[in-house]
């Protein structure tokens, strides 16, 4: 058996379509069977609520006279893009004010928009014979626009890695707050309300298809920015007109030491039209698995340390490393549950209407890191090569000759097989000068916590650790953890003058 | 009950919570505590029934106390029960209700502060600061 896309249009505008939110769907397969399920059911809802970085709004402001030709344009002091035509405009969701920085953004002027409040506009302009006026400040509401349209290159994540952090120091990511040693886990996306984990081959989500967007009616672009479906992480690209949306649905956020972004509500309407639509629209948490992110790793690939699924993710207690780990949903469920149930709303009162992809999404392709012609410096390049080093065993009066003699500050420790135990640093031995009291040896004042880099490493993460951690040198080390050389504040002088400010 | 201590270290290191405990008898679990030079803060939680021989005891020695109650706002209208709160709270303060709505047990809190500055909808405040 198979339904048409017209028989179940034909049901809605009747008002006697059968709708269900992806939620219920499991259950009603599980208990009819996936035949009578796909005669009993005609429409699926699917809804998420998160934070949605990739987002933003095309705004057409109407001309002004004398005309500009606004080349620069800030609301409430955020930047929008003004490279498009005399005024337009296109304000990101993560674009922080000059003024407030990460408190307030893009996100919050779509939010106050939204919610009916005004908005200063502030344009320049070199000036031109058609376009003569240079500058211009007014202060606007949603309704002054001609056009406020969402247009959102990457939303609705078909699934989310959640994210860890194995260091010892408390991170801040768009995750949201990572606590030291696996402290906590966080994740997001709503599992089986995920628009495109109903859908995940994309046979019915695609060009043209209706959606919620942030309270609106609205419509799937296409395939969004990023997008990788072969590997289990699709993304759509979405629109809708703002002026039809709702602040319920629409929130800015700031994720705190990261910076601003947008909470969205997106859903889409699934037509069950065979039995494939069935089986996809009854997926649940347990089948959807992400990785556990380390984002203590500051590399592109991060590893992964255990893989879980939503219904694990959504306890609240997820075991990692063997212990006991609590979760925070970064998105919010309650809402999308909003969204799916909204949706359904819509439909069965006849509101919206469903349609088939006019151009399909490629369900196979997969998202490609950026090629870079040109590589960053790497420790390598900039360390000094000279080791001076001490064993444990010395006298911190050696260490002292030592420091004198290589006129250096820091002194690395070593092992007699050669391995990096600690640190001395010429304050460690002014300090035992004074209070001689720990003892006469090296290895009784030395900092055995020692931070390294590796020669591999990019200059930009080894300064992030001389910063962090508030020290200005760090040990070059190779796998066996043998001392190669050192990097110190001065070497980072290397990098001025050099190939690298080319 | 949890009690909010605070006192000068003006007069000399007095190891005023330890004799409290030794006067009483009273089991003090101290939660946090931030002390300098100069003066000193601690958070600390006792029975109930304890609580104003406690109190009347560190006065006597010179400390301010002020009993803890609700101590944390949540803002209904900015909350969206996205629970980035739930699990970096140390006292677990945050949970969800079977509706996935964010349940706050103020009681819990120790004032550690986390909460208020992560929430990415600034919702969380603490009282007479909103």
């Amino acid at each position: 058996m198979q339904k048409s896309i017209d028989q179940i249009n034909e049901r809605i505008r009747d008002g006697n379509a059968r709708v269900v939110t992806a939620e219920e769907m499991p259950r009603i397969v599980a208990d009819l069977g996936e035949k009578k399920a796909l005669a009993e059911v005609d429409v699926v809802t699917t809804g998420t609520f998160g934070a949605m970085c990739s987002s933003g709004a095309f705004l057409n402001f109407g001309h002004a006279d004398p005309p500009i030709r606004m080349e620069r344009v800030w609301l409430n002091d955020v930047e929008a893009y003004g490279g498009l035509a005399a005024v337009d405009a296109y304000i990101g969701a993560t674009q922080q004010s000059t003024t407030r920085e990460e408190n307030y953004g893009g996100a919050h002027v779509i939010e106050d928009f939204i919610s009916g409040r005004s908005v200063e506009l502030r344009a320049i302009s070199r000036g031109t014979d058609c376009y003569p006026r240079r500058t211009i400040t007014t202060e606007l509401l949603l309704e002054n626009l001609n056009q406020a349209i969402m247009c959102n290159p990457r939303n609705g994540y078909q699934r989310y890695n959640a994210a860890s952090n194995t260091t010892d120091r408390i991170l801040h990511t768009y995750m949201g707050m990572l606590l030291p040693g696996c402290g906590n886990i966080t994740y997001s996306g709503s599992g089986l309300l995920n628009p495109i984990s109903n859908d995940p081959r994309f046979r019915r989500i695609g060009s043209g298809v209706p959606a919620f967007l942030g309270g609106a009616p609205g419509m799937v672009i296409g395939e969004g920015t990023q997008a990788s479906p072969g590997s289990g992480f699709g993304t759509l690209m979405v629109t809708a007109d703002m002026k039809r949306m709702n602040p319920e649905f629409i929130r800015a956020a700031t994720m705190t030491g990261y910076g601003v972004t947008l909470y969205i509500g997106l859903g889409i309407p699934i037509p069950v039209l065979d039995l494939e639509t069935v089986r996809s629209t009854a997926v649940r948490d347990e089948d959807i698995w992400v990785d556990v992110i380390d984002y203590g790793i500051p590399t592109r690939s991060r590893p992964s340390l255990s893989k879980v699924n939503y219904a694990q993710l959504k306890s609240g207690v997820v075991e990692l490393r063997g212990e006991e780990v609590r979760t925070s949903p970064l998105s919010s469920f309650r809402r999308a549950r909003v969204v799916a149930e909204e949706l359904k709303l819509w439909i069965q009162g006849g509101k919206m209407t469903l349609a088939l992809p006019t151009r399909r999404i490629d369900s196979e392709k997969i998202s490609q890191p950026m090629h870079e012609t040109v590589q960053g410096p790497r420790v390598l390049e900039i360390m000094d090569r000279r080791v001076i080093a001490i064993g444990e065993g010395e006298a911190i009066r050696t260490a002292a000759q030592k420091l004198l003699k290589g006129e250096t500050n820091h002194l690395p420790v070593i092992n007699e097989q050669g391995v990096l135990v600690g640190i001395v640093t010429t304050y460690d031995i002014s300090k035992a000068v004074v209070n001689p009291a720990k003892g006469p040896l090296v290895k009784d004042i030395m900092k055995r916590k020692v931070i390294t880099t590796t020669s591999e490493e990019p200059v930009d993460i080894a300064v992030q650790k001389l910063e962090r951690y508030n020290i200005s040198a760090l040990p070059v080390v190779d796998r066996e953890f043998r001392v190669i050389g050192m990097l110190t504040a001065m070497d980072l002088g290397k990098l001025f003058g050099g190939r690298w400010l080319k | 009950m949890k009690l909010l201590v605070t006192f000068s270290r003006k007069e000399g290191k007095k190891p005023i919570i330890a004799q409290v405990v030794r006067d009483t008898g009273v089991l003090i679990n101290v939660e946090r505590a931030l002390i300098d030079s100069s003066e000193g803060e601690a958070l600390i939680d006792i029975p109930d029934e304890s609580c104003r021989l406690v109190k009347e005891k560190l006065e006597g020695m010179g400390a301010a106390v002020r009993i803890l109650e609700e101590e944390l706002n949540l803002d209904e209208a900015e909350c969206v029960d996205c629970g980035a709160c739930v699990s970096i709270c140390p006292q677990e303060v945050f949970s969800f209700d079977g509706n996935w709505k964010l349940r706050m047990e103020g009681k819990k809190c120790v004032l550690c502060g986390r909460c208020i500055e992560i929430c990415p909808h600034r919702a969380l405040s603490r009282k007479g600061e909103a």
